[in-house]
């Protein structure tokens, strides 16, 4: 990645957002309420994404590693935890972060919470802690630990 | 189910989507790297030489609606919910997309895009999730 090439390709998915209606959190919320007046925009979203997406990552997979198939608990509970936050507030995290550029504070606030949340998974889940835990109880550094894959 | 035609914007939607699409498309073919919003904020803390280019796409994600804005005005993206609300979402979102190693990009458009098994998975969930959690607050709560 190049800095210019990823801030270009950032100010586009982001025009993107903006055009498509998912960074206002009030029409996240309408197309989740799917009982209530349900409004199917973002269904549209996510078609003209994978619409296009489908041919660009099909022209890409020489440059890819392929998609891994691993189906375990961190990612379904990961997920459920995800989806209750997104539908609490209207948020996912692309949203978020262009929301920020409007000083809203509660924008802020939650780009924060979010941040924090993220640093509580890289503290609690990483297994760079029982790698860490290994090299102290084996006198070694990290690396050493983690080269042999311990 | 009834349909709110008022809000319903078909054509700006999927526009959107497409450039959407567009940009993911365009980091993989030119970068092979995965535009994925909760990876891309969680590398920020990975002191590597692709940091600033990390740091260069969150910097676009948040100029866009700045630049769009100059063009046309923007409403105001504020979540109608209360501060508990919005700092336990935060924390939920932050938390969650990391175990999922995905969110709504990472998984939703570019693991879709790709027919991604796992990525199927945790759209499912977390659409799932979503959606249950809006109908609680909206119709039981």
């Amino acid at each position: 990645m190049r800095p210019l090439f990823s801030l270009a390709v950032g100010l586009l998915f982001g025009i993107g957002l903006c055009l498509s209606g998912m960074t206002l959190p009030s029409k996240v919320i309408g197309f989740l309420d799917f009982t209530g007046a349900w409004d199917p925009s973002l269904a549209f979203v996510m078609a003209g994404a994978i619409g296009v997406g489908f041919f660009f990552f099909r022209r890409a997979r020489s440059r890819l590693a392929p998609p891994s198939t691993r189906i375990d608990p961190a990612l379904v509970g990961g997920s459920v935890l995800f989806g209750i936050g997104w539908g609490l507030v209207g948020y996912c995290p692309g949203p978020a972060l262009a929301a920020i550029a409007s000083g809203e504070p509660k924008a802020l606030t939650f780009v924060a919470a979010m941040i924090a949340g993220t640093v509580l998974e890289r503290i609690v889940a990483s297994p760079r802690l029982e790698t860490l835990d290994f090299a102290f109880r084996r006198g070694r550094s990290v690396a050493e630990a983690e080269a042999t894959g311990a | 189910m009834s349909i709110d035609w008022q809000n319903f914007t078909p054509l700006a939607a999927l526009a959107g989507g497409v450039l959407i699409g567009t940009s993911a498309g365009l980091l993989a073919l030119r970068s092979g790297r995965i535009l994925g919003v909760s990876g891309f904020v969680s590398g920020l803390f990975e002191k590597d030489d692709e940091w600033l280019s990390r740091l260069a796409l969150i910097a676009g994600l948040i100029l866009a609606p700045v630049l769009v804005g100059l063009v046309h005005p923007q409403a105001a993206p504020i979540p109608d919910v209360g501060w508990g609300t919005v700092i336990v979402g935060g924390l939920l979102v932050g938390l969650g997309t990391r175990l999922a190693t995905g969110c709504t990009s990472g998984h939703g458009v570019c693991g879709l895009s790709r027919l991604s098994l796992r990525s199927m998975v945790a759209t499912g969930a977390f659409m799932a999730a979503a959606a249950a959690t809006v109908y609680v607050v909206r119709h039981l709560i």
